[in-house]
């Protein structure tokens, strides 16, 4: 592990995110403008926005980067560069790191704006701080990029690669809490729920929006963290240096 | 120089690599001699990429010894010591030509003087600051080739470098190829054009995953009877 490769790696992620301006403006617009939509839509219910709202700041973040990051890192496979790397004196972390750090900055820049738009233009209320919300949407854009760097090896093509976010990233959004608490679903479905990492992320939310800053939230940020490291292993045991 | 002077700088011995149930290379041993221009040829779907992909070590290989500057290939010391380039473009298509080598360059922990060094051998200093994808295919490949020798590798594994570029290009590379070979570079290529063949030093004829000849162009031609490679390659091929 080198912390002159894995900047460099960041950088180099960071320099091709540029390079494409209209995903900057996708990244960047579509959460806030959504949450706009939102607003609008429960106009008449302004006490399930205000439910969702402050989750929803902090969940956008893992949707946007497990897309980005499976498909970035797809291309990394297809296009020979991985193989490249793989062939160079560079170690799987620095190749994890440098993406983790340089979503993490996106993640940090796009939760930032969306928790201004939220807060300060929709008015939405949180009664914790808002800047334990942008750090949770920067954990949770983490978890993203780790678990799409991981299920992207099991992508061959991009069509595949995009699937994989209706597979699993939207049972996860239908499963944490969001639309149903967690109480009133099913049995099975709840049992199920606490196995998933975005269950623990959007109760993090809900606490802190709450400003139940307590051992609760912190055993949801330990099992998000947990998630994290999980999900890299798993990515790195998926960067072969040698294959078949 | 490579160390041990006239040692070989890559052995093979008994390397069997299957793919899907198939050998793809049954059976195969060879050496490469340092400081030299070995030209691997074949027809393609012969083996000469899993068989460059072997001495490169990313290649998984079921039995056999594969040993590069005295070492087993794929050693992690060899990383910085051997340069590789794939037939696939290997570069990143929405940086700069400057952008992705100096990327490269600090992964290998290389200084930026090399950046200049390398785009200058691969003649590719016009392009320095346009983004690799809006260049040819031809000058893709040779942005490739120009990461390979950011390391100033001991061992540089080209697979066919040379499709793709016209003729005063192609014959550009070669001659860079053997003022590398000059400073004790060795290198390995892969060709399926003959005319190439000409050019190197060494030649390993590889047909349906099995060495059928090797040895410098004029033994393989004096071995053959033959008047040219092409003719040579084909006596030699039928021969076994």
């Amino acid at each position: 592990m080198s912390a002159r490769i894995t900047l460099a790696t960041a950088t180099r992620v960071l320099r091709q995110l540029r390079r494409d301006r209209r995903t900057i403006a996708l990244l960047l617009v579509v959460p806030p403008a959504l949450l706009a939509l939102l607003d609008y839509l429960f106009e008449a219910q302004p006490q399930t926005f205000e439910r969702v709202g402050v989750p929803l700041v902090g969940l956008f973040p893992f949707v946007t980067m497990f897309l980005v990051t499976s498909i970035a890192m797809l291309r990394e496979r297809t296009t020979g560069t991985l193989e490249r790397l793989m062939s160079m004196p560079l170690a799987k972390l620095d190749l994890l790191a440098g993406y983790g750090l340089a979503f993490a900055l996106v993640a940090a820049v796009q939760a930032g704006i969306t928790s201004a738009v939220g807060f300060g233009l929709l008015g939405i209320d949180t009664s914790g701080p808002v800047w334990a919300v942008v750090c949770l949407a920067v954990a949770n854009a983490v978890l993203g990029m780790a678990l799409g760097l991981f299920l992207s090896a099991f992508a061959t093509t991009e069509f595949q690669a995009v699937q994989f976010m209706p597979a699993f990233v939207l049972p996860q959004i239908l499963l944490c809490g969001l639309l149903v608490p967690r109480e009133q679903m099913p049995r099975a479905l709840e049992l199920l729920s606490a196995l998933l990492p975005l269950t623990y992320a959007y109760d993090a939310l809900v606490r802190v929006a709450a400003d139940e800053i307590g051992g609760r939230l912190w055993l949801d940020v330990a099992v998000v963290v947990g998630c994290i490291a999980l999900a890299l292993v798993l990515g790195a045991t998926t960067l072969r240096r040698r294959t078949a | 120089m490579t160390p041990g002077g006239g040692r070989a700088a890559v052995v093979v011995r008994g390397l069997l690599v299957s793919r899907g149930g198939r050998p793809v290379l049954p059976d195969v041993s060879l050496e490469i001699r340092p400081g030299r221009v070995t030209g691997l040829l074949g027809p393609s779907g012969s083996g000469k990429t899993t068989l460059l992909r072997a001495i490169v070590g990313v290649q998984i290989v079921e039995r056999g010894a594969v040993s590069v500057l005295g070492l087993p290939a794929g050693s992690p010391e060899l990383r910085r010591r051997v340069g590789y380039v794939t037939q696939a473009p290997s570069v990143y298509g929405d940086l700069t030509v400057r952008e992705n080598l100096r990327y490269f360059a600090s992964v290998l922990g290389v200084p930026g003087e090399h950046v200049d060094d390398a785009v200058a051998t691969v003649g590719l200093r016009p392009q320095l600051l346009q983004v690799v994808g809006t260049l040819s295919g031809g000058e893709q490949s040779r942005a490739s080739l120009a990461a390979a020798l950011l390391g100033q590798p001991e061992l540089l594994v080209l697979d066919e470098p040379t499709v793709g570029l016209d003729p005063v290009l192609r014959r550009d590379l070669w001659s860079s190829f053997h003022e590398l070979a000059g400073r004790g570079v060795t290198l390995l290529v892969s060709t399926h054009v003959m005319d190439e063949a000409a050019r190197c030093d060494d030649l390993v004829l590889l047909r349906d995953g099995r060495i059928v000849a090797s040895g410098t162009p004029q033994e393989l031609l004096a071995r053959s009877g033959a008047g040219d490679l092409e003719r040579a390659f084909l006596v030699l091929a039928g021969e076994s």
